[in-house]
């Protein structure tokens, strides 16, 4: 019970919020939709408000991190190196689930160390909270418009991101060596 | 005792005087801690009967019953801390005064006709005074610790001891208005016989105050379920959290002293005191009055029956407590203010009125009426001053026990 | 602003205003659930916000997912709710095997739903137990472990662990049960049945309980679900969801045929398939009470489940099967699966590049979500509803911080 767009769905989505979405896998094992980064929280606002399936809840907001930091294996890659945000969610009523995602460049105008931004969507689940400030955390994603956007499971001033392929854990913490 | 200090031994008054306070107050101090040990035994067993596991069974051979005696070495053993930030003098007091507050109050408690430390005319109110003093323990301490836990804990005893002392002296007023005096000696002797004539027994309206005072009773000796001071679960330990070895257990022998303090009121007041439920001593035609084998036989025998009454009080006390969650603080005052307080009150009333219209009881014949009771052997040399000061002037006077018995 | 009434010593000031106290609760608390630290801002008995700080144990198993095959993860699910351990397994186990589009033997699929659920009750009473403990009384934690411990003899028999068990992996299950078991199981469930009388006796239905956890927290129905919390504590706001019935196919398809009602306040009651004590005219819905109430239905609908389950098992032929390699190659693709675990709905993000390490694991704890509730839940409320709350969300700390 987990297809939920037929191509009613979608055109629906479309007409409301055109050029939102930018791409589609419908024979995916979970299907999903892309959507352009900066209007992840319109899209959002409107599958939990206006659209015939109401997704009332968010279970999950996964980084994927498409790096691959050794540059032999790297040259062999199938994909484009980026950021890929997965946001899964559940309609309640319905009983049904989406799969949205949103591909991010991994830093900001290519600028290492300055994170991707994209849309809060607490203003659309306040569950979201917690789990951008995970992604965040861990993954090095800026949600612009969150309102309280500090690392969560990491301690406050952890260096980095460990989601990241790329991530090197620091030699020494307050005095711990870690490796 | 102190005549027989003075007259066979020859010792001055004062020193004769010091010695026999200085023996009562011994006797006392060791009999309440180790009953206190006891307690604290007794309490791992039955709660690891209740909990379904055995509990200690090791220390001293058989049924761990030398547990607390270790437990005892064990603590006198342990580091003692202290928070930087406490107030040295204050922290170190408080435990003391708790259980000073506690043990003191046993000095006015009778254990049998005669045995009792100090035999006063407003041993009520001075029991229930001194066992007031012990929140003070408890409020030093959490002030002084330097915790906001501690802190959090100290507040909440202070709000629930003072404002369960309200019905809890009204309970206590009953008994004292049944008996028309404040002289323990003489609210016990009044109920003396069958257990009909206990003043739980009195009327409907004493049957109903007694339970409001074991409501009040644990709460103000701060057992579960209101042991809101110590809350494991919200204040870690609450007032002694910051307390560790000896001075953690002078807290735990005033909890476990004035539990017993309470439940052995409880027996005075309510449950006859030392007269058993069947008067078997009066039956077998062995009186009290004489002074010789026989009478200290039958005030042994009254022993029995108060500390069996009281241990009852105190098991009872630990059944509750294993079995019951915590109420809420809000919940604990809405029970005092909103429950206790009218209840006692009323029944108060009720029991006065009843007094007053009905003193026989119901069934005519079956009540002596109150007053009566064993009136002739009260009135030998010296019982007559003890029985009759406390009703006559308000002053406090103090009768002591050897004066009452030559 | 200079008066002259400040210079009147006639007038004195009264500031009864008192301090608010900033008070942390944990990570070393009694009642915090392991090491959750909850900051609360109090004034007097009264708390005016809460903010929960976790990841003091923060492992970082996703990144560790990362450099070990999808079987070699097994042991680290063990350790998110290692109160359940065997139902994140099966969370992981699914999830691939949905990837991987793999089907376990019918034997195989009848023992998992068997062990599953017995770990449902595990964790269950440990809940039930620990929530006891929070509202100050100690006694029914010890006769839920004394229950629990029976199930975890069973679980040692069946796979030599006892809490983290690593039992049902990838492909199937590490061994099949020994022989005798299943009898040993079945005692279990007969001595256990009437016990649960008791614990209705000493909580459920205990005044004092009823007291301290009737329309305390009460969390909204739109809340629950805004909040994306999940499990028990969705379905105590009276949300009718259970991923055994209403989830994905793979995974409803290894209930299929087994008859189970979902421990849900429907038209204002409970489902009536066993005897269960009414509700107290205080509670409400979404409050403690209800999360606490369908815990205990759901350990009774558990033993219902685990005897059909015995039966469907015993009636198999056959073996259940060798689990899948543990260098078994995961193809490209990504699969999502959340199953019904006992703290709620627990999901488990497979992302897999082809050879036989994921890309990518991820795991959306239940608790995680359930925990974000706090600060909305616990604001204005007494500091000993804090503990009553908190352990009414029944939460593992080793599930959230992963």
């Amino acid at each position: 019970m987990q297809v939920t767009r037929g191509p009613g769905f979608l055109d629906q989505l479309d007409a409301a919020l055109p050029g939102a979405v930018t791409g589609r896998n419908l024979e995916a094992l979970d299907p999903w939709i892309e959507v352009a980064p900066g209007r992840i929280a319109e899209v959002c606002h409107w599958l939990k408000r206006s659209s015939p399936v109401r997704f009332d809840s968010l279970e999950c907001i996964t980084a994927v991190d498409w790096h691959e930091p050794d540059p032999k294996k790297a040259a062999k890659v199938s994909w484009q190196p980026r950021i890929e945000l997965v946001y899964h969610l559940w309609s309640t009523p319905a009983r049904v689930s989406l799969v949205l995602k949103c591909g991010l460049p991994r830093w900001k105008d290519d600028q290492p160390g300055s994170l991707p931004e994209l849309p809060s969507v607490t203003g659309v689940w306040r569950g979201a909270d917690w789990h951008e400030r995970e992604v965040y955390d861990l993954s090095g994603v800026w949600f612009t418009g969150h309102p309280d956007l500090r690392r969560i499971l990491c301690p406050e001033d952890w260096e980095g991101h460990p989601l990241r392929k790329d991530y090197v854990q620091p030699v020494e913490y307050h005095g711990i060596r870690n490796r | 005792m102190v005549e027989y200090l003075i007259d066979r031994v020859g010792l001055p008054g004062w020193l004769a005087w010091t010695a026999a306070a200085a023996l009562a107050a011994v006797l006392i101090l060791n009999v309440i801690a180790g009953g206190a040990l006891v307690f604290i035994w007794a309490e791992r067993k039955i709660a690891a009967r209740i909990q379904d596991r055995l509990g200690p069974t090791r220390t001293g051979g058989k049924f761990g019953w030398l547990q607390s005696l270790a437990d005892g070495i064990k603590l006198l053993a342990k580091e003692d801390l202290m928070p930087d930030g406490a107030d040295g003098m204050l922290f170190r007091l408080a435990p003391y005064v708790s259980f000073c507050a506690s043990f003191c109050a046993f000095i006015a408690l009778p254990f049998a006709f005669d045995f009792v430390g100090l035999r006063l005319n407003v041993a009520v109110f001075f029991v229930v005074a001194v066992l007031g003093l012990e929140v003070f323990g408890v409020i030093l301490a959490g002030y002084a610790s330097a915790s906001k836990w501690s802190l959090f804990g100290s507040m909440r005893e202070a709000a629930q001891v003072v404002s369960y002392e309200v019905p809890l002296g009204m309970c206590v007023v009953v008994p004292v208005m049944l008996a028309g005096s404040m002289d323990m000696v003489t609210i016990a002797e009044k109920q003396a016989g069958w257990f009909w004539n206990w003043y739980l027994f009195h009327d409907p309206f004493t049957f109903v105050i007694f339970w409001v005072y074991v409501t009040c009773a644990v709460a103000s000796v701060n057992r579960a379920p209101f042991d809101l001071a110590e809350a494991e679960s919200e204040l870690v330990a609450g007032f002694h959290t910051e307390y560790s070895g000896l001075r953690w257990s002078f807290f735990f022998m005033a909890e476990y002293g004035s539990m017993f303090l309470v439940s052995a009121m409880a027996a005075v007041l309510f449950l006859g005191g030392w007269n058993g439920p069947v008067p078997l001593a009066t039956l077998a035609g062995l009186s009290e009055g004489t002074g010789d084998t026989a009478g200290y036989l039958v005030r042994l025998l009254g022993m029995v029956n108060l500390l069996g009454k009281a241990t009852l009080g105190v098991l009872v006390m630990m059944w509750i407590r294993w079995t019951l969650p915590r109420l809420r603080i809000d919940q604990v005052m809405t029970t005092c203010l909103k429950y206790c307080t009218p209840i006692a009150a009323v029944m108060f009333a009720g029991a006065m009125l009843w007094q007053l219209f009905l003193p026989g009881g119901l069934v005519p014949g079956m009540r002596r009426p109150a007053g009566e009771i064993r009136e002739g052997w009260l009135e030998g040399p010296g019982g007559r001053a003890a029985a009759s000061a406390p009703t006559g002037s308000g002053d406090l006077v103090l009768v002591p026990a050897a004066q009452v018995r030559p | 602003m200079a008066s002259i009434l400040d210079d009147d010593p006639r007038i004195i000031e009264f500031d009864v205003r008192t301090d608010e106290m900033l008070v942390n609760m944990g990570p070393q608390h009694p009642s915090t659930h392991g090491v959750l630290r909850l900051v609360l801002r109090t004034d007097g008995e009264i708390v005016s916000e809460v903010e929960p700080h976790i990841g003091y144990l923060h492992r970082c198993a996703e990144k560790i997912g990362e450099n070990l095959t999808a079987r070699q993860w097994i042991p680290y699910t063990d350790r998110m709710d290692y109160l359940a351990a065997m139902n994140m397994n099966l969370g992981w186990s699914l999830a691939v095997e949905k990837l991987m589009k793999y089907e376990v033997s019918e034997k195989a699929r009848h023992l998992r739903v068997l062990i599953a659920e017995l770990g449902r009750i595990a964790s269950h009473l440990v809940g039930m137990g620990a929530y006891g403990l929070d509202l100050g009384t100690f006694s029914p934690f010890l006769y839920a472990f004394r229950e629990r411990e029976r199930i975890l003899d069973l679980f040692e028999e069946a796979c030599g662990a006892r809490l983290t068990y690593s039992y049902i992996t990838v492909g199937g299950l590490t061994a099949d049960l020994p022989p005798g078991w299943l009898q040993r199981c079945e005692a279990f469930l007969d001595q256990f049945e009437p016990v649960i009388k008791e614990y209705h006796a000493l909580l459920t239905t205990n005044a004092i309980f009823v007291k301290r956890t009737a329309n305390i927290g009460v969390m909204s129905r739109e809340m629950a679900i805004d909040y994306g919390c999940s499990g028990p504590v969705l379905r105590g706001s009276g949300v009718d969801q259970d991923l055994r019935r209403d989830g994905e196919a793979i995974y409803t398809a290894m209930y299929d045929g087994y008859a189970f009602e979902v421990a849900v306040m429907k038209n204002g009651r409970y489902p009536r398939d066993h005897e269960y004590p009414p509700v107290p005219p205080d509670a409400v819905i979404g409050d403690c009470w209800h999360r606490f109430f369908v815990r205990m239905i759901e350990v009774v609908q558990s033993m219902d489940l685990v005897r059909q389950a015995i039966d469907r098992y015993s009636a198999c032929k056959g073996t259940i099967g060798e689990p899948l390699k543990l260098t078994e190659k995961i193809p490209a693709g990504d699969a999502y699966l959340e199953t019904e675990c006992p703290k709620g709905q627990m999901g488990f993000y497979v992302v897999g590049d082809g050879t036989a390490i994921p890309w990518r694991a991820r795991a959306r704890s239940s608790s995680f979500s359930n925990l974000s509730v706090t600060a909305d839940l616990c604001r204005g409320c007494l500091i000993a509803d804090v503990p009553a709350i908190v352990g009414s969300l029944d939460i593992v700390m080793g599930e959230i911080d992963r």
